[in-house]
Parts: C-alpha cells; sequence; structure tokens
C-alpha cells in the first residue's frame, strides 16, 4: 500500500513541532505515492486528546498508543509498540523526527524489521514511484542521495528543515491500549533533570545567539542572554566548543561537528571564527549572521550578513535595537 | 571486566572531501584518516573504567579494509589490550555494518560493548542500537559518563532541555558522545607497546548493502553574503535587512 506512516513524538503532553513537519512532509509523499498519511501517537491515558491536532498537518489517521507506561520514553516498549504497529498495516515508508527520542528509537526499529535506516534527511522526493533520501554526510561537507532498496523505506527527518503546513483538514483518531510489560526492560531513567527554567533547547530554536571565545569570559554571557531575551520565547544560546572545553558553558549549548547540528532561521554567531568543526553544526541554518572584529574570520564565508567590530559594542547595540522593534510590533 | 570498542577509521574533520569520478564516493587521495571522534571518547571512557577498577581489558573491533589495521595500532597505543579487524567494504548501510559487527559480539561475553554516538563519515548514528538489538544486549544512547556496578551499568546522558540517568542491565551496549573527559594522547612508551600488542584479522561475514548512493554532491553554495558594515553603526542597516530582505525576524 502506498500508504505513509509518521511516529509522532509528544512532550510534557503535547505534540512537538518537529512531529508536525513531519506528518505534513509524509501526506505529500503519500499523495506522491498515491496513498495518505498516518499518524501514531504513544504516549500516557490520555494522550489522544493532543493527537487530533496532527489531522491539521496532514494525518487522515492518527492512532494512539495509551498505556502510563509510555507517558515518557522508554526505548524498548517504544520500539515494540512501533514495530507491531508497522507489521500490522502495510505501509512504503515510516518517517519519523530525528530528535533525540528518533535518533534512539529509529535504529532498533529498523534492526527489529530487518530494513535500512536513512538518518537525518534533508530532502525527501519521489521520483517515478520510489523514495529517494537525500541527507548530509561527512558533517555536511557532501551531501547523499539514496534509494533504500527495502519496504518499508524508514527515514529520520531532521527538525527545522520542513514546513508544518496547516489546513483545516481533520483526522480520525482511534485510541487502543498496547500489551506494555515494564518488568521485561532492559533499561530504565532513574532520573530526568531539567536544565535551566525551561529554556528553549539549542537543537530546537528558531533563532539561536551563540558566543565563542571572543567573548573573553563567562560572565560576558549577560550580554548574549540580553540578546536572547530581546528575540523572544523561540530564541536559545548556542556555543563554540572551544567556549564549552574552557568550562564557560555546558556541553548541552555546543554547536558543530563533536556538538549539536541545528537549523534555526536565524543563527547569530558572535566572536566565533567558525572553525570548520564549528560551520559543519549550522551551515545549513536560513539566516547566519557573524560579528567579528576580524575581517578574514572564515565565519564571514558562510554568513549572509556581517558586521566587523567589537562585540561589546556591536551587541548590546544590537539587543537595543531588536528590542525597540519587538516593542513596536 | 571485558570492554570491547567498536572503531570506525573515518576522514580527519579538518579533512575537505571531494568527490570522485563516480559521483557516489569521495576520493581518497590526500585524505587523512583517523579514529571517529566519538570513537575515542568511548575509548578514553573504556580506558578509565579499566584504570578505576584496576582490573579487566578493553578490546577494539573494527570492520573496514586493511588500512584498518592502522587506525587500530592508534587505539592499541592509546591503551587497548587487543583488536581485531573483520576485513570487507563498510558501505552506508549501518545494518548491513551492525550484521557484521553482531555476528563477532555474539559470541563475546563482554559485559560492555561502546560505540561512538556516530561515525564522523555517514553520520548515521545507527550502528550501536542495532548491535544492541541484533545481540540481544540493553542499550543507552548519548551516553556523556556512566559507572558500572553489580549487573548494571548507571549512564548520564543528554536530552533535549536537560540530562538523564539512566540504568541499564548488563551486557550493555553504550553509545558515547563528548563529555568531560579528553582522549588521551598515545604516549611513545604505548606507541612500542603497541606493535607487539594482538591484532587479528579476518574476514568479514558479507552482508549485502540495501542502500544505493545516487550520488554525493557539494553542499548547497550560500549565496554571497555581505558585510553590512563595521562596528556599532551597522546595526540598524543589519535590523533593516534581517528584518525585510532575509525575513528572519
Ligand atoms: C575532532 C574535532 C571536533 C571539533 N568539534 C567542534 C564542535 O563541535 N564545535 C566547535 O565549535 N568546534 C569544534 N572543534 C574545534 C574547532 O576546531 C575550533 O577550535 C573552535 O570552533 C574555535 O572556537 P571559537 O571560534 O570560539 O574560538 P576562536 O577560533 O579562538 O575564535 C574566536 C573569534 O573571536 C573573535 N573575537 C575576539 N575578540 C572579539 C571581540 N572583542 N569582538 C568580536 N570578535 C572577537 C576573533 O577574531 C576570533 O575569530 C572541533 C575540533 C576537532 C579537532
Ligand atoms: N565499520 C565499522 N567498524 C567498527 N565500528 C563501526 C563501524 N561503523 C560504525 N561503527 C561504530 O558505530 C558507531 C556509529 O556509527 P554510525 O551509525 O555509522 O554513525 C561508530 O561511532 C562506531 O563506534
Amino acid at each position: 500500500m502506498p500508504n505513509v506512516l509518521v511516529i509522532a513524538e509528544t512532550r510534557d503532553g503535547k505534540v512537538t513541532g518537529a512531529s508536525r513537519e513531519v506528518t505534513s512532509l509524509a501526506a505529500g509523499v503519500a499523495k506522491s505515492l498515491g496513498g495518505h498519511a498516518e499518524a501514531l501517537l504513544l504516549g500516557d491515558v490520555g494522550a489522544s486528546s493532543e493527537a487530533g491536532g496532527l489531522g491539521r498537518f496532514g494525518a487522515a489517521t492518527i492512532a494512539v498508543a495509551e498505556h502510563e507506561a509510555l507517558a515518557s520514553y522508554q526505548p524498548e516498549a517504544y520500539a515494540q509498540v512501533v514495530v507491531s504497529h508497522v507489521r500490522a498495516g502495510d505501509y512504503s515508508a515510516v518517517l519519523l523526527p530525528a530528535t533525540t527520542l528518533g535518533k534512539d528509537l529509529a535504529p532498533r526499529v529498523a534492526a527489529l524489521l530487518d530494513v535500512p535506516l536513512a538518518t537525518d534527511a534533508t530532502g525527501l522526493e519521489v521520483d517515478g514511484g520510489t523514495v529517494v533520501v537525500e541527507r548530509p554526510v561527512y558533517a555536511g561537507k557532501a551531501f547523499a542521495r539514496l534509494e533504500i532498496e527495502a519496504t518499508p523505506v524508514l527515514v529520520s527527518i531532521r527538525p527545522n528543515v520542513f514546513s508544518a503546513t496547516e489546513t483545516d483538514a481533520e483526522g480520525a483518531v482511534s485510541t487502543f491500549t498496547p500489551d506494555v510489560d515494564p518488568s521485561t526492560w532492559k533499561v530504565k531513567v532513574l532520573e530526568r533533570l531539567q536544565a535551566t527554567g525551561g529554556t528553549t533547547d539549542v537543537a530546537e530554536a528558531s533563532i539561536i545567539v551563540s558566543g565563542g571565545r571572543g567573548m573573553k569570559d563567562p560572565s560576558n554571557w549577560n550580554l548574549l542572554e540580553g540578546l536572547r531575551d530581546a528575540m523572544g520565547s523561540g530564541a536559545a544560546l548556542g556555543a563554540s566548543r572551544a567556549v564549552v572545553d574552557a568550562g564557560w558553558r555546558p556541553h548541552s549549548d555546543q554547536v558543530g561537528q563533536t556538538g549539536k547540528t541545528v537549523a534555526p532561521t536565524l543563527y547569530i554567531a558572535i566572536g566565533i571564527s567558525g572553525a570548520i568543526q564549528h560551520l559543519a553544526g549550522m551551515r545549513t541554518s536560513k539566516t547566519i549572521v557573524a560579528i567579528n572584529k576580524d575581517p578574514s574570520a572564515p565565519i564571514f564565508n558562510v554568513a549572509d550578513y556581517g558586521i566587523v567590530g567589537d562585540l561589546f559594542e556591536v551587541v548590546p547595540r544590537l539587543t537595543e535595537e531588536i528590542s525597540a522593534l519587538k516593542a513596536g510590533d | 571486566m571485558k570492554q570491547v570498542v567498536c572503531l570506525k577509521r573515518v576522514p580527519d574533520t579538518e579533512t575537505r572531501i571531494r568527490i570522485d569520478g563516480s559521483g557516489t564516493s569521495i576520493d581518497p587521495s590526500g585524505v587523512k584518516y583517523v579514529i571517529s571522534p566519538y570513537d575515542e571518547y568511548a575509548l578514553e571512557l573504556a580506558l578509565r573504567t579499566k584504570e578505576a577498577a584496576g582490573e579487566g581489558t578493553v578490546e577494539l573491533l573494527s570492520f573496514g579494509d586493511t588500512t584498518g589495521q592502522e587506525t587500530l595500532r592508534k587505539g592499541l597505543a592509546m591503551g587497548a589490550d587487543g583488536a581485531v579487524l573483520l576485513t570487507g567494504e563498510a558501505t552506508m548501510d549501518g545494518l548491513a555494518t551492525a550484521k557484521v559487527l553482531a555476528a563477532e559480539l555474539k559470541g563475546s561475553d563482554a559485559p560492555l560493548v561502546l560505540f561512538g554516538v556516530k561515525a564522523a563519515d555517514d553520520d548515521q548514528q545507527q550502528v550501536g542500537p542495532m548491535v544492541a538489538v541484533l545481540t540481544d544486549r540493553a542499550c543507552v544512547t548519548g551516553v556523556s559518563s556512566f559507572e558500572v556496578s553489580a549487573g548494571t551499568v548507571v549512564c548520564h546522558r543528554e536530552v533535549e532541555g536537560g540530562s538523564e540517568v539512566v540504568e541499564a542491565v548488563l551486557p550493555a551496549v553504550l553509545t558515547i558522545t563528548k563529555g568531560e573527559h579528553e582522549p588521551r594522547l598515545a604516549s611513545l612508551k604505548g606507541i612500542m607497546a603497541a606493535k607487539k600488542k594482538p591484532l587479528e584479522e579476518k574476514p568479514a561475514e558479507r552482508v549485502g548493502s540495501r542502500i544505493r548512493v545516487r550520488g554525493l554532491s557539494e553542499p548547497p553554495a550560500r549565496p554571497p553574503g555581505r558585510i553590512v558594515g563595521e562596528g556599532p553603526d551597522a546595526v540598524p542597516e543589519l535590523v533593516r535587512l534581517l528584518r525585510e530582505e532575509a525575513k528572519a525576524i
């Protein structure tokens, strides 16, 4: 069957933005194949109340696996529920977001279904009935176009690359209780620690204010926090590895080859030279701004807009102008 | 305790990647190869675990062509005790790679098998958890540090917006990310000792790839950017461009 299944993700009971993007993408792919998109959502009892929203992003049907043991991600149980659902259906493709959860879940599902997996795709199209995946390799220094010679075609999708398109369609929601037996689990989460007061994670932010060694001292981060706050709620702080290794910033903020890969609408690199390993993590951002006092810094080669100057003069002015702009909106 | 660390040989992260004449692979000439960076973090944690326990062994496992010998010798020079090279052609099909490694690991009684969270060439981020499924081991991904105690391993991992402490029963597969401990450099003594350590080479099980590469391409060139100006006086023009041209704010 030419249908496409989306494994949707919730966080704090809400369907994530990345899941909406994948659902819209799946609806387009399914249409080219002559089928429709379906979604599978796993969650706590009552999760279905959130599920209907996926219909507006293109899911014709939404199956919700409700179980108290699925309230938060548990790899073995999630993989098992997904695999049974995929086996019971007949899908030409199964798509999921390449988030922390998706990156953990997808390879388990692939091994259990015995199908290959393409991860972190930035392109997906149907060419004469064949799904062709495009994904970055060598940390974004090249892109590979791939065909998966197995069914279903299993692909995880990089967040923030595809857009979620809202329509007024409604999806049919059905709920079921999967068989889940926590006594068989080989891993369990002992503790979840929330990072600093619910701020947006760098991997999911639409605007990133990122600082490097040019910031001189960790206490100067208040400048970047000010700019982030002026940018609004979708903004987050990022960092180069130099400042993470110096202990100025947590590793969770690091952008680059050995940090996070990000693709926000706007990436502002402040006092960052633009080493190849840093570019690997952010070069697919939609718009890149660089503020650096060295006009020959490699970051200017990828920046759409650059200001050559002392960040300690430029950043406060930028924060001021952005705040004024937002106040006028 | 016995630990196995899976190492992949990849181009140095500084390397410029050039696509070869076939259009489906990279031109290896002039490329310097290294142990994939996250695999080095995995090896570092394995060595620290062994040192803290005061006993045990760290074995290396790699799948690839015979040039992998050099990579494994580097790992031995860092302090691993022995290595196995499964010779064959690694492809973009991570499940095929996982099957090759799993065939070797099925017979192993090692309580811990460590992987890098992702290899710095194909960036697939999948082989570790696949091996875990295929060899029926517990699996925790994205681990930055861990402690082993009787029959279990307690892992710290980063997730969006925070971190988690996860416990897994042994035997387990862990995929390792960058943590607090930088990989050690091999000492001269280590390099000398590595020459005498066992490095076994044997043909890998043949598993066909089901991922076909249609083509590789250079990343889409970013349209040439521009320097808006110098110093704080350039800020109003930058904000205007972000608003009106880029529609980014
Ligand atoms: C295997 C490997 C993996 C790596 N992974 C990563 C990774 O994931 N992420 C990453 O970022 N790096 C990574 N690196 C490190 C990378 O090579 C660089 O060392 C690092 O990115 C440099 O950080 P930086 O730009 O902050 O510092 P620097 O290179 O020191 O640059 C500081 C910049 O600040 C500017 N500056 C200084 N003062 C001012 C001022 N007052 N106003 C304006 N500008 C100023 C300077 O002109 C300079 O351009 C990796 C390296 C290796 C070998
Ligand atoms: N050919 C290989 N030989 C040994 N280990 C490998 C190989 N390919 C992948 N791995 C391991 O699996 C991890 C993840 O690789 P990948 O899923 O390809 O990103 C790597 O960091 C290695 O630890």
